[in-house]
């Protein structure tokens, strides 16, 4: 169902269709939506911290409220902004490239998104409510357990409850690459977005937990007087710190793999070539997942935990660097004799290239554990982690957004304003954080709330909030872009790129409801693309015309989700007034009462029948 | 390791990347310019970690950009469909080899520092100093244990001597980082102690920093290292442990400041040689560098401060306006006064106008 049909049914029913869709292709609207109004959040966040640092003694905020933005830019930028867009375009695309008509569990995906939605609503209601997190999106205890107020409450509840919804859907992604694979498409033949994805997905199953976990201990720790992190009662600060970065660095992973994915897929068909190395670069994905694992103490380099230690993490992380390396060169390759065709995807795709290799250098120097004892907590690691986040993350999601905007929207974004926000982001980005790496070394402490006269970094700051500021610029151009894109262009075909490779270039942009009116039949990697060099049209089917079994719209994804976002905040002021355990039992009744109508109540979804997909072959649904 | 690494810098590329960095920053703050044991043997590690990836990225560059020029799509030549590769295993195995090898260049110098750095191997021997070292919210406090001496805000160390810091927090978890001479260690509440080594190859007062988040006030931590000669030091040492508290100011005002603050603020305080815990010891406090780590040492700011602490150091543990501007001004003759030593006195942190 087109938005251009949703739209002649009124705004009631369109806000009512979206509350309740199970649709993977709406659920992918819902959180490209709200990433995205997360991602200008933390923008914000981080233009109110460069003015902040434009010059020595500023005091454009105050200390506290620093804090609070730094604290409040990371903790969006990560788990509201960057996860949510990626599972915008996974739930978009996975479904799609791998021939199936939704994920395994429609029910789940949309539980997923609530979930996140209203989590990221509590943690941001914190503003209002007498100020936000302040020890950092990391959260170390004990500044964390002893910062007063409530703002790290609502940290703790609201990465919980979206936490929560960020888990479910890892594991919906999983069983369904395992389980609704076209016949034919087997593993070696998934393309390489879906792999990555797959690969993330088993990353957040197994990362996030550690998360949860950390998170219980400082919610049992701040509302009800527990000790784990409390030295004066015989807890151990630093347990804190380990159950975040297991859970932390993987998740660095779990950002950057789908990206690498996608990056993949661009190169190769804007190169018209396979990509080089197929199986090398699946083989590097599942490696970097697994190192990634096995590196998490490489951020405590100096809390002590002796040379042994450090010297074990030390040359594990600067293992990662060998498949990354196999990564970088396959992508060189792929377009090596290819024809490479320069649009706003590709440029951006390009410019990730030099990027990324620098922030990832700058990690194997940051992995020589005796050398991070100058790094670490400087503007050095500032400036590498924006480089893979913003160069990698931010780069490939610009890049995705791009290329697979067409099968979301049904319009291939302009390609001139696209290229016209490329270019100020892009300087703005490099402006703003390479000076970084010197700025730290010369002695300027990440998170400092303000720089002093007379110490050589004030040149280097307002250059790197010059930067800052173009970076903004390259945004709205791309948002224009947007709006410009839904009045102006025309509609797009399905293989708007003509060089399409993957299964979802084979049917309409944007596809059906039920996406494939027959399942396709893969004969290879590339399935589209085996297909036009056997000169047919589109793909073969794998079943002949029947009735497609749909899943039932739901609001109660939407309830469960608001009954815990209820239940937050009674979990958070109870401890100021027992009466507030009013909302906490309302807000549990009102998800377990959703949970057990779901389980009662039979749902068994329903048809489209074959003569109604008859009528939209005629219409030009099919091929 | 220090002989072989040494070497390298002579080579052509070193010599000009140490020329680069080493024009970043200003002396004695600036981990660029090392100025003590730990720091130059870091500065080199770095040295060979950016060689190495500045010849990762030329090679990457250099294909990515005959890539770039060569393979275009051309006019006309839009219905041309390329060769469709599956890969190459000669040069797979080559990408993956060599940056094996180079990732090992790079891993034997970083264990042989990281184990030179943790290495505790002299401590306790005769003659070496230990230092106790607290970060609290937000100021520091250094324990000379066996001189039975007690300060705060600014350690002084002997010079080419090895001094052992015992490092420990008492509220939230701190970093103290002093680029120009050391890297950083945590400072941790609870069980876990800390132990690291400063060793100042010349004499200077060097910029410290706390580089973990610690509250509001983080930004505002810093602290001294002031290196003198070890005769100097020695001579710091004597100086300190005579400092006695009772004794009399010479002014009228600072006399009165005197009963005041025995009277205002000795219940967080200290003079001498007791280490105080919840507030600074202030027995050398005419000798500082800064007050509180950041003001320029006059009347006029000691008296702001002593009155609107939370203004200048936002969440600090000082209760404002405890004693009025009056007293304050007395108390304020009275610190001023404690002038115990001369060590150090010559040496200047260098500023820059910018």
């Amino acid at each position: 169902m087109s938005t251009a049909v949703a739209q002649k049914r009124g705004l009631g029913a369109v806000i009512w269709d979206y509350l309740t869709t199970v649709d993977h292709k709406k659920i992918a609207h819902l959180y490209l939506v709200s990433g995205g109004l997360f991602f200008l959040i933390g923008g914000l966040e981080a233009m109110i911290i460069r003015i902040q640092l434009m010059k020595p003694d500023n005091d454009f905020i105050s200390a506290g409220l620093y804090n609070e933005m730094i604290t409040m830019h990371g903790t969006t930028m990560i788990f509201l902004a960057a996860m949510p867009l990626i599972f915008a375009i996974m739930n978009a695309v996975v479904p799609l490239q791998i021939g199936a008509r939704d994920v395994a569990f429609p029910f789940l995906n949309s539980l997923g998104f609530w979930l996140f939605l209203f989590g990221g609503l509590l943690l941001n209601v914190s503003w209002f409510t007498g100020g936000a997190p302040d020890a950092g999106w990391t959260n170390y205890a004990p500044l964390s357990t002893t910062s007063p107020g409530h703002g790290v409450d609502y940290y703790v509840m609201g990465l919980q409850i979206s936490g929560a919804g960020t888990l479910i859907g890892g594991i919906n992604f999983l069983v369904t690459i395992v389980n609704m694979r076209a016949p034919g498409m087997t593993y070696m033949r998934m393309p390489l977005f879906t792999w990555s994805v797959f690969v993330t997905s088993t990353l957040i199953l197994f990362a996030f937990p550690a998360l949860t976990v950390g998170l219980f201990l400082m919610m049992f720790d701040r509302m009800f007087g527990s000790a784990f992190f409390d030295v004066g009662l015989g807890g151990n600060a630093i347990i804190w710190e380990h159950l975040f970065w297991i859970f932390g660095h993987p998740e660095v992973y779990i950002l950057i793999l789908p990206l690498f994915g996608a990056f993949s897929d661009i190169f190769s068909t804007f190169s018209k070539k396979r990509l080089f190395g197929y199986s090398a670069m699946v083989f590097a994905t599942v490696l970097i997942g697994f190192l990634g694992f096995m590196v998490w103490a490489h951020h405590m380099f100096t809390v002590g935990m002796g040379p042994i230690a450090n010297s074990i993490f030390a040359v594990a992380t600067m293992a990662i660097a060998v498949p990354t390396g196999i990564k970088i060169f396959n992508w060189l390759f792929t377009m090596w004799g290819g024809q490479i065709r320069m649009t706003a995807a590709m440029l951006w795709s390009i410019a990730f290239i030099p990027s990324f290799t620098i922030g990832g250098m700058t990690g194997v120097m940051l992995a020589a554990a005796a050398a991070d004892f100058q790094y670490h907590d400087t503007y050095f690691v500032v400036g590498h982690f924006h480089y893979v986040i913003v160069g990698g993350v931010a780069f490939g999601l610009f890049a995705s957004l791009h290329y697979w905007w067409p099968k979301m929207f049904g319009k291939v974004l302009n390609e001139k304003l696209g290229k016209l926000a490329f270019w100020p982001f892009f300087i703005g980005f490099h402006l703003t954080f390479f000076i970084q790496h010197f700025l730290g070394l010369m002695g300027m402490p990440r998170r400092y709330w303000v720089f002093l006269e007379g110490q050589g970094l004030a040149t280097g700051n307002l250059i790197s909030t010059i930067g800052a500021f173009l970076m903004a610029i390259g945004t709205i151009i791309f948002l224009i872009n947007i709006v410009y894109t839904a009045v102006k262009e025309k509609k797009a075909d399905a293989d708007p790129w003509e060089h399409g490779r993957t299964l979802e270039w084979a049917i309409p942009s944007p596809p059906p409801h039920y996406n494939f009116v027959q399942t396709p039949l893969v004969r290879g990697l590339d399935p589209l693309w085996v297909e036009k060099m056997d000169g047919k049209e589109g793909m073969t089917p794998a079943e002949p015309l029947g009735d497609i079994h749909m899943p039932n719209a739901s609001i109660l994804p939407f309830t469960i989700s608001l009954g815990t976002f209820i239940a937050g905040f009674g979990f958070i002021y109870q401890v100021d007034d027992p009466i507030w355990l009013i909302a906490v039992f309302a807000g549990m009744g009102l998800t377990l009462g959703s949970m057990l109508t779901r389980s009662l109540k039979d749902d068994l979804g329903h048809h489209i029948h074959k003569e109604e997909l008859e009528e939209d072959i005629k219409k030009g649904v099919g091929k | 390791m220090r002989g072989w690494m040494g070497k390298f810098r002579s080579l052509f590329l070193f010599g000009a990347l140490t020329m680069l960095l080493t024009g970043c920053g200003i002396e004695n703050i600036s981990a660029l310019k090392p100025k003590g044991y730990g720091s130059e043997l870091l500065f080199d590690l770095m040295l060979i970690s950016i060689a190495i990836m500045i010849f990762v990225f030329v090679i990457v560059m250099a294909i990515y950009a005959f890539v770039l020029l060569r393979y275009r799509e051309k006019k006309g030549q839009e219905h041309i469909v390329p060769k469709q590769t599956e890969g190459n295993k000669a040069l797979e195995v080559i990408w993956t080899v060599i940056p094996i090898i180079l990732l090992l260049v790079l891993a034997i110098p970083t264990v042989q520092a990281t184990f030179d750095l943790a290495d505790q191997s002299t401590q306790g021997d005769e003659g070496v100093l230990t230092v106790d070292v607290t970060g609290n919210q937000y100021w520091w406090q250094f324990d000379y244990a066996d001189q039975e001496i007690s300060t705060s805000q600014e350690i002084y160390i002997p010079t080419n001597e090895r001094v052992y810091l015992n490092m420990k927090a008492s509220d939230v978890i701190h970093s103290f980082w002093v680029p120009a001479i050391a890297g950083k260690m945590d400072t941790i509440p609870g069980e876990n102690m800390n132990t690291m080594y400063l060793e100042a190859y010349e004499e200077g007062v060097y910029e410290g920093f706390c580089a973990e988040l610690c509250g509001p006030s983080h930004s505002l931590m810093y602290f001294k290292v002031i290196a003198v000669s070890p005769e100097e030091f020695d001579q710091w040492v004597e100086d300190m442990q005579n400092i006695d508290p009772e004794a009399t100011p010479e002014t009228q005002t600072a006399q009165t400041g005197q009963e005041l603050f025995n009277n205002n603020c000795m219940s967080c305080h200290a003079i001498g040689g007791a280490s105080a815990g919840v507030g600074p010891n202030l027995g050398n406090f005419a000798n500082r560098e800064k007050i509180a780590g950041i003001l320029q040492p006059s009347k006029e700011n000691l008296v702001d401060w002593i009155v609107h602490p939370d203004e200048i150091k936002p969440g600090n543990q000082m209760p404002a306006e405890l004693v009025s501007e009056e007293d304050a001004a007395k108390i304020a003759d009275y610190l001023l006064e404690l002038d115990h030593s001369d060590v150090g006195n010559d040496l200047e942190m260098q500023s820059v106008e910018e």
